[in-house]
């Protein structure tokens, strides 16, 4: 695939094997992959295709079998906390539960304090500090005044995914990792999210890596689309070219799984 | 005209907070279903569609209490009878209920055929277990499930099995109406489809008569369901078969849920999505208004001040706006 930009994070040979022996379960089988500055970047599969492992991979969260991730052109290092917490500046996560992404005893301008300070603006005045804030609630049009004093708990599903994302704008990591961000929300608070998330990569250039079962969300949102099946990326390229022309038995059965509204919904593929 | 199977008049329910506040989550909802026939209900979260669904089996527990309405299945009113009868003789034979998270529904320690016992033992205790055990396998074969699933435990099957193992065991007694709240969004779109297909399944083959499926998926429930019903806050806004909901919807509000349909299908990606702006009102005070004025774009002085009833037009449509439906149709035109 040809880009201009420069490489942002890349992957080659990565593989993640659980268990040994009878039990051996390869999770993700030697995948190849590139995503480069600014890409929105679709990750498309069923459940238990691996999905949820490659990102957990990418995140550092755990360590890959074999092969090798590069970030930036450099091989990962995560040997040590330090270096991890270091890394963690430049990617961050939205999970897919936004129920329990957040700590329970820490109330609404403590988590985007936390980020701030993350960032090195412990030191700044208070007033820049709630300016900031206000500013990355209006983004995601929530109101800071009315959240102050709240917890976490107490806002809706849709509201809470807007305030992550609200995180993600006062931390402006290079890359975002969102894993099923709208799969726990209605309908009608998923297109104010998405419309977000473009937002986001619009205004601060980072790197999206979106990971959804969902190949229409992947197609309307996305400029790369990777499948991936049994732990293997079975078809990628631009989204006009995956979903419109797919070539893969697996891409075409994930699209006429799809409930349509303008074709009809073939039930006997199951 | 089929017979009517379930028949709900003004139904309205409430929560009572810690505070004693009233929360009216079902607001006068009227319906009725036909034999054969399958109702979506559609709304964002938080407009009362699981409210009315609790509401619907007659079986209330606190904090939700009943206020005033019927309900009638099968020309039988169930809303003014005891709970303990609604428990023994109604839920599972009648009237049956898929909850949401269904899927961690199943106790760990049990095998899946000790449910199919436990349900069918209690309405019928004199029941033999050979044929319980006969009648589960024919039951699960029938409706494409295999029937090693019987003597399997709930953590050995996976997350669409599992949601597929539930409504086979809550349809199992062959209740005349099904209830799915949201059977498939926990779901992948392939075990989304074998959820479907299986609910189809029981519907031909006759071991429920109607169904009411809940979901904000709007292009499933396009494909599921016969007619379509939007909620907001509580009451009904617009009624109507799928097929008109669909491509032409009435109300601003299911106008807006319309506009935020996603398919992988050319020219999805040229299309802005539509987002209704805020947030549904608070139910404790309820606007005294149309509820959905705040966020509506044609809201005028007078949709805040006075309420409105749902006004029928055209063969079973029905929809709840101040606003006339040709000057409603002509703005729709002109954007």
């Amino acid at each position: 695939m040809s880009n201009s930009k420069p490489l942002c994070l890349s992957g080659k040979g990565v593989t993640k094997v659980f268990g040994f022996g009878s039990k051996r379960t390869v999770a993700v089988d030697h995948v190849d992959f590139e995503f480069h500055e600014g890409e929105f970047v679709s990750i498309v599969g069923e459940s238990g295709s691996g999905k949820t492992t490659l990102s957990k991979m990418l995140l550092g969260l755990i360590n890959v079998t074999d092969g090798q991730i590069f970030f930036q052109d450099k091989p990962l290092d995560i040997s040590t906390r330090k270096k991890k917490k270091e890394y963690w500046k430049d990617i961050q996560a939205i999970f897919q539960d936004p129920f329990s992404s957040y700590n329970v005893f820490s109330k609404v301008d403590t988590v985007l304090l936390d980020c701030i300070h993350m960032r090195g603006g412990k030191h700044l005045p208070m007033e820049k500090k709630i300016e900031m804030m206000t500013e990355a609630c209006s983004f995601v049009n929530l109101k800071f005044a009315e959240l102050t004093n709240k917890y976490p708990f107490e806002l809706s599903g849709g509201q809470m995914q807007r305030l992550m994302i609200a995180r993600i704008f006062l931390l402006k990591p290079k890359i975002l990792l969102a894993d099923e961000p709208t799969s726990m929300i209605d309908a009608c608070s998923r297109a104010t999210i998405l419309d977000m998330l473009m937002n986001l990569r619009n205004e601060i250039g980072m790197t999206i890596i979106f990971i959804t079962h969902d190949i229409g969300l992947a197609y309307y949102i996305s400029d790369t689309v990777y499948i991936m099946e049994h732990g293997k990326f079975v078809e990628y390229g631009s989204a006009d070219e995956v979903i419109l022309n797919p070539k893969a038995e697996y891409t075409k059965r994930l699209i006429s799984d799809v409930p349509k509204i303008y074709e009809e919904w073939d039930l006997s593929t199951v | 005209m089929g017979k009517t199977i379930l028949e709900v008049k003004d139904l309205t329910t409430k929560y009572i907070t810690r505070f004693r506040e009233d929360v009216y989550a079902v607001d006068h909802v009227s319906l009725s279903i036909e034999e054969g026939k399958s109702l979506g209900i559609a709304g964002e979260s938080g407009c009362g569609k699981s409210t009315l669904a609790l509401s619907l089996m007659g079986y209330y527990f606190p904090p939700l209490h009943y206020t005033s309405g019927d309900i009638i299945i099968d020309g039988r009113n169930i809303s003014k009878m005891d709970p303990d009868d609604i428990r023994k003789n109604i839920l599972g034979t009648e009237i049956a209920y898929i909850p949401q998270a269904a899927m961690n529904a199943l106790n760990p320690t049990q095998k899946i055929i000790r449910f199919i016992e436990d349900v069918i033992h209690a309405h019928d205790p004199k029941m033999p277990k050979k044929d319980i055990h006969d009648l589960a396998r024919k039951r699960f074969e029938e409706l494409g499930l295999p029937s090693s699933v019987l003597d399997k435990h709930a953590v050995e099957l996976s997350g669409g099995m599992k949601q597929r193992t539930v409504i086979a065991i809550s349809t199992i007694l062959s209740p005349k109406v099904l209830i799915a709240d949201e059977p498939s969004s926990a779901l992948d779109v392939t075990s989304q489809k074998m959820v479907i297909k299986m609910l189809r399944n029981l519907m031909e083959k006759g071991y429920i008569k109607s169904m009411i499926f809940i979901t904000h998926e709007l292009p499933l429930l396009y494909n599921v369901t016969d007619d379509i019903m939007v909620m907001y806050a509580g009451q009904i806004v617009e009624k109507g078969t799928a097929k008109e909901m669909v491509f032409n919807p009435t109300h601003p509000y299911s106008k807006g849920l319309m506009g935020s349909i996603i398919v992988p299908e050319e020219g999805t990606r040229d299309v802005k999505l539509a987002a209704i702006p805020g947030t549904p009102p608070n139910l404790k005070k309820p606007p005294s208004g149309c509820r959905f004025a705040d966020r509506c774009k044609y809201a005028t002085k007078e949709c805040r001040l006075t309420s409105v009833d749902l006004k029928e037009f055209g063969e079973g449509r029905s929809y709840r706006c101040i606003i006339d439906i040709e000057k409603l149709r002509e703005e729709y035109a002109n954007e």
